[in-house]
C-alpha cells in the first residue's frame, strides 16, 4: 500500500463524516456494540493471535486485553448519552442577557496508531473513544504483533462500519503515507523515538496529538510494610504484565539499604511461587516479542558495568526467545540498563542511604509514565504525591489504576501528552465547542464609539462584575 | 501602536478580571478531585491531582499586548510554574512597559520577561520546555510546533482563520439596528479587524445584501467617520507590513471591482478606510487568507442555509458568529458546522466569558485557555490511586487456573453476586483450557 492508497481510504472517510453518520447516537451505539461482539464472540481467536505474537498466557490475555476491551465498551455505552450532552456554562453579568453551553462535537477523521505488546487493547481502546466521541477512524495496528493485526483488520472488517472505520496494515511505509494526510487528531502509544516522529508529522496539518510513551517507572519500597503482599504486587505488574513489556511495569525498584535482605528474600520466594524453578519454561511468562527485542535486553545484561551485578535468574532461551525473571542489585547509576526503559524482564534494584532520598533519585529523571511507592508511612507518602511528577501514580500497589476508568490514563514530559480511558477517551476525541446566544434586548450603548470616559468606566465594570461601579457609571458618579 | 482608552480599559479590565477570578478559585482549582472507584478495588481512594507542568514558555502577540501576554500567565501562575513571557516586537511600546514593570510586581526569580523578534524566539524553541503556549499565525504555530516536537513538548496554539459571520434576514428593524452594530463592533471594533476573533466575512442572501450593507455603511460613517481624511475610534495598522499586506489584497482588479464603500488608503499614515467589498473572488486571497484588517467582504448566497455548505469546505475557524432569530437555523448551524466557539446574534463578546473555553480547532489551533481552562492548560492532572494491604486477590497471581480465570471474569463484570457464589463454590466454572 502506498501514497495514493492512504489519501483514498482518507478522502472516503472524510465524506461519510460529512454525511454526518458518525455523528448520530445511534451509529456510535451500533459500532460500540459491533466491537463488544468480537471481544466476546472470538476469544478463541484473539488469545490465539496474542500467543502467537506473544506467547501471552491465556489468563494475561484475557485479563489484560479481552476483559479490558470488553469493559471499556460497556462504560462508553452506558456513559454516551451523558457524554453526549452539551454542558451548560453559567453565564455572567458581563453578557448578559445570554445562555452559555459546552458542546461536545467529533474532531472528524482521526488515527490510531497501536502498539506491539497489547496489540488487542490498546488498538481498540482508543477506538472505541474515537467513535463514542463520533469520528471516523483509521486504525494501524503493529506490525510487530502480526497475528492480532491480522485478526483485527479481519473481525473489524467483518462487523464494523468499514465506510468509517478502517484497518490498515503495515509496516513503516504505510505508516509513513498515513502521516502524511491530514487528520483531525493523531492518537500514538509506543515509544518516545517514534513519538517525536508523530509529532513532527502532525505539525504540517496542525493535527492535535496524544502520544502515550513510556518511561523509566520507579517502585520506592519503604521498610514497614506487609512484604509478603507488596512483593506478589509488583511481581504481578512486572513480569505478569507481558513479561515487563509494558509501559506502566515497574521498571526498577528503589529501596533503603538495609532493606535489601528482606525485600531480595521475599522476591525470590513468591517469584518460586509464581513460575515456579525452572521459569524458563513456564507457561504462565510470555516471551520477548521478537530477536531484535531479545537481543536488545541481552545487551543490557552483557554490559561489563553489570554483569556481577545479576543476584537472581538472568537465564536465556534464545531460540524461543526467553528470558527468565532477573534481578540485580546496585547497578551503576550511568549503566544502560538505568539509562533506557527496560521494556523487559529484568528489575534492578537501587539502593539509597534513607528512602527518602529515592525522591531527589526519581526528580533528576525523565518524568515517568507511572511511579509506586510501598510504604505506611503517610508522611512519605503525601511527600511522594505532591512531589514526584509522573503519568500516574500508585501507592502500595502497582498498574492498577489502567483497570480504573474515572481516572486519567496518560503521560507528561518524555511519557506523553494527552490521556484517556472512560470519559477521558470520549473527551480526548472530541472538540468541546464553546456557545453563546445572546438575543436583541439589553444591547449597551457603552460599548459603540464614539468611546468616552464614562463609557470606558462601564466596561471596566462590566468586566470585573462590579455591580456597584456599572449603577455608579450608569448614572454618570 | 496607539489605543484609545476604551480599548486599554478592555485588555486591562480582562486582566484585572481574570487576575481576580484566578486569586479567587485557585485554591478550588488546587484541591484534588476525587474518583470514583468500583467496588472490586475496594480498599481503595482514586484523585485526580493538578501538578505544574514545570517551566513553560508564552509567546504573546501584538494585536492586544496587555491582554495576550498577561492573561496566559496568570493561567501558568495559578498552575504553580515557572514562566518565560516572550513579548512581541510589533508592539513596542506595551512591550517595554511590560518588560519594566513585571519585574517590579512579579518574582523576577520565577516569571521572566523576554523582548525581541525572531531570532530571539528561534533561540528560546532551541530549548526544552515542559510547555509552550502560543497565540498568533497558524504559519508561526507550525513552526513552534515543530520546535516542540523535538522535545515532545506539549502545546497550546491559540491561532486565527477567517471567522464568517452568517447574517439571516432579520424583519424586526430593532433588532435589525442592533445586529448591524454589532457586526460593525466585531469588525472594526475590534483593534480595526486585526483580531483573531474579529469578523472576516458575512454571508447572506441575495436580495438582502442591499440592506445590510446601507446599514453597515451609516454605522461606519457614525463610530468612524465619514471618510479617510476624518477617521476616528479605529486603532491604526500595527505595521507596514501589515499595511501592504492588506493594501495588496485590494490591488487584485477583480477585488477592487468589489468595492462597495470605502478601499481608500493613506501610505503615508499606514490607514485603510473601512472598506465593504460586495462579492470579491472566492478564489482571490482576500477570500482565501485571514484578512486581519478593515476589509469586509461580504458573500451573497441564494439561501442563507447554503452558508453551512460554504463554511464547512473551508479550513475550521476559531469563531462562527450567526445572526438570526431562526431557532431551526441555529439548531442546523450548531450540529453541522465545526469551530472553536460559536455564538448567536453577537460577534466577539464570548472573549469575555470566563467560564467558556477560549480556543480554536482544526486550523485554527487547539488547545484552550480562560477561567479554569487557563489553570488546566498548565497542569498536568496526575492520577493517583491509594491501595491498602488489607484484602489480597489471590486470583491476580499466577499459576493461573480456571477458577482464577473464572474469578477475572466476574470482577471484570463487576458481578459481585457472581463472585460471591464463585468463592462459596456454588458457581460452575464454565471455561475450559483452550491450550489443550
Amino acid at each position: 500500500m502506498g501514497m495514493v492508497d492512504a489519501e483514498a481510504i482518507v478522502k472516503e472517510l472524510r465524506e461519510t463524516y460529512s454525511s454526518g453518520k458518525t455523528k448520530k447516537y445511534e451509529w456510535r451505539v451500533s459500532q460500540l456494540k459491533a466491537l463488544l461482539k468480537i471481544a466476546e464472540n472470538h476469544e478463541k481467536e484473539i488469545v490465539d493471535a496474542l500467543y502467537s505474537d506473544l506467547s501471552k498466557p491465556e489468563l494475561e490475555s484475557f485479563i489484560h486485553e479481552i476483559s479490558m476491551v470488553k469493559t471499556s465498551c460497556k462504560h462508553a455505552l452506558k456513559g454516551l448519552k451523558q457524554w453526549m450532552k452539551p454542558e451548560k456554562a453559567k453565564a455572567t453579568i458581563t453578557s448578559f442577557p445570554s445562555s452559555a453551553e459546552i458542546v461536545p462535537e467529533p474532531l472528524g477523521v482521526v488515527l490510531v496508531i497501536s502498539a506491539w505488546n497489547y496489540p488487542f487493547l490498546l488498538s481498540l481502546d482508543p477506538v472505541i473513544g474515537a467513535i463514542a466521541a463520533g469520528n471516523a477512524v483509521v486504525l494501524k495496528p503493529s506490525e510487530i504483533a502480526p497475528a492480532t493485526s491480522s485478526v483485527l483488520a479481519k473481525l473489524l472488517g467483518q462487523y464494523i462500519d468499514v465506510t468509517a472505520i478502517r484497518v490498515v496494515e503495515g509496516a513503516v511505509p504505510e505508516t509513513t503515507a498515513l502521516l502524511e494526510q491530514k487528520w483531525d487528531k493523531i492518537f500514538y502509544t509506543g515509544n518516545g523515538k517514534i513519538g517525536r516522529i508523530v509529532l513532527a508529522a502532525a505539525t504540517k496539518h496542525l493535527t492535535p496529538v496524544v502520544l502515550e510513551l513510556g518511561g523509566k517507572s520507579p517502585v520506592v519500597v519503604d521498610s514497614n510494610i506487609n512484604f509478603k503482599v507488596a512483593v506478589r504486587r509488583i511481581i504481578s505488574g512486572k513480569w505478569g504484565c507481558n513479561n515487563g513489556q509494558a509501559c506502566v511495569a515497574p521498571d526498577y525498584i528503589i529501596t533503603a539499604k538495609d532493606n535489601v535482605p528482606k525485600l531480595l528474600d521475599s522476591m525470590k520466594h513468591e517469584l518460586e511461587k509464581f513460575y515456579g524453578k525452572d521459569p524458563l519454561n513456564s507457561g504462565d511468562l510470555s516471551r520477548i516479542v521478537n530477536a531484535n527485542h531479545f537481543r536488545r535486553l541481552s545487551n543490557l545484561l552483557d554490559d561489563t558495568k553489570v554483569i556481577d551485578k545479576v543476584v537472581h535468574g538472568g537465564q536465556r532461551d534464545e531460540n524461543n526467545l526467553k528470558i527468565a525473571p532477573t534481578i540485580l542489585l546496585d547497578v551503576p547509576h550511568d549503566s544502560l540498563i538505568m539509562k533506557e526503559e527496560i521494556f523487559g524482564p529484568l528489575l534492578p534494584i537501587i539502593t539509597v542511604n534513607k528512602v527518602e532520598d529515592s525522591i531527589h533519585f526519581i526528580n533528576a529523571r525523565e518524568k515517568p509514565l507511572a511511579a509506586y511507592l510501598f510504604t505506611s508511612n503517610k508522611k512519605l507518602e503525601e511527600e511522594f504525591v505532591m512531589n514526584i511528577s509522573a503519568g500516574g501514580l500508585v501507592i502500595n500497589d502497582v498498574t492498577l489504576h489502567v483497570a480504573n476508568s474515572s481516572l486519567p490514563f496518560g503521560g507528561v514530559g518524555e511519557s506523553g501528552m494527552g490521556s484517556y480511558h472512560g470519559r477521558f477517551s470520549f473527551d480526548t476525541f472530541s472538540h468541546k465547542k464553546a456557545v453563546l446566544r445572546r438575543n436583541f434586548s439589553g444591547d449597551a450603548p457603552q460599548r459603540y464609539p464614539p468611546y468616552t470616559p464614562g463609557k470606558a468606566r462601564f466596561l471596566k465594570a462590566l468586566l470585573n462584575g462590579d455591580i456597584l461601579g456599572l449603577i455608579r457609571a450608569l448614572i454618570g458618579w | 501602536m496607539t489605543k484609545r482608552l476604551v480599548f486599554l480599559s478592555f485588555q486591562v479590565g480582562v486582566v484585572k478580571k481574570s487576575a481576580t477570578n484566578a486569586l479567587r478559585c485557585v485554591e478550588k482549582w488546587m484541591a484534588p478531585q476525587k474518583g470514583r472507584m468500583p467496588l472490586v478495588f475496594f480498599p481503595a481512594r482514586g484523585a485526580v491531582v493538578s501538578e505544574p507542568l514545570g517551566v513553560v514558555l508564552i509567546f504573546a502577540s501584538w494585536n492586544f499586548p496587555i491582554s495576550l501576554a498577561l492573561d496566559p500567565v496568570i493561567g501558568a501562575i495559578s498552575a504553580g510554574n515557572t514562566i518565560v513571557l516572550k513579548l512581541s516586537d510589533l508592539a513596542p511600546k506595551c512591550s517595554s512597559f511590560l518588560v519594566n514593570t513585571i519585574p517590579l510586581y512579579l518574582d523576577p526569580e520565577a516569571i521572566k520577561v523576554v523582548e525581541g523578534g525572531k531570532e530571539v524566539a528561534e533561540q528560546l524553541l532551541q530549548l526544552k520546555w515542559d510547555k509552550i503556549f502560543f497565540t498568533g499565525s497558524p504559519q508561526v504555530g507550525r513552526l513552534i510546533m515543530s520546535a516542540a516536537a523535538k522535545h515532545l513538548t506539549p502545546v497550546t496554539l491559540e491561532l486565527g482563520g477567517k471567522c464568517p459571520t452568517i447574517f439571516d434576514t432579520l424583519s424586526n428593524s430593532s433588532d435589525l439596528q442592533v445586529a448591524v452594530k454589532r457586526v460593525a463592533g466585531g469588525k472594526w471594533g475590534s483593534c480595526n479587524g486585526q483580531a483573531c476573533i474579529g469578523i472576516d466575512y458575512v454571508l447572506v442572501e441575495t436580495q438582502f445584501a442591499p440592506v445590510l450593507i446601507e446599514l453597515l455603511k451609516k454605522y461606519i460613517k457614525k463610530f468612524h467617520g465619514e471618510n479617510l481624511k476624518t477617521l476616528k475610534n479605529l486603532a491604526r495598522i500595527v505595521n507596514k507590513h501589515h499595511f501592504d499586506r492588506v493594501h495588496n489584497l485590494l490591488k487584485d482588479p477583480k477585488v477592487a471591482a468589489a468595492v462597495v464603500y470605502g478601499g481608500s488608503v493613506d501610505e503615508k499614515n499606514m490607514a485603510i478606510e473601512p472598506t465593504i467589498l460586495l462579492n470579491p473572488p472566492l478564489d482571490a486571497d482576500i477570500m482565501t487568507e485571514e484578512i486581519f484588517g478593515p476589509l469586509l467582504p461580504i458573500i451573497t448566497l441564494n439561501n442563507i442555509e447554503e452558508s453551512i455548505q460554504f463554511i464547512n469546505s473551508r479550513p475550521k475557524p476559531l469563531a462562527i458568529y450567526a445572526f438570526t432569530k431562526n431557532e431551526s437555523l441555529k439548531e442546523k448551524i450548531l450540529q453541522e458546522t465545526s469551530s472553536g466557539s460559536l455564538t448567536f446574534n453577537d460577534a466577539v463578546i464570548q472573549f469575555i466569558c470566563d467560564i467558556l473555553p477560549f480556543g480554536g480547532v482544526g486550523q485554527s489551533g487547539h488547545g484552550r485557555y480562560h477561567g479554569k481552562y487557563s489553570f488546566d492548560t498548565f497542569s498536568h492532572e496526575k492520577a493517583v490511586l491509594h491501595r491498602s494491604f488489607l484484602i489480597e486477590l489471590e486470583p491476580r497471581y499466577p499459576p493461573w487456573n480456571d477458577f482464577k480465570m473464572e474469578f477475572v471474569s466476574l470482577a471484570y463484570d463487576y458481578n459481585y453476586v457472581g463472585l460471591i457464589l464463585l468463592l462459596l463454590g456454588l458457581r460452575r466454572i464454565f471455561r475450559t483450557n483452550r491450550r489443550q
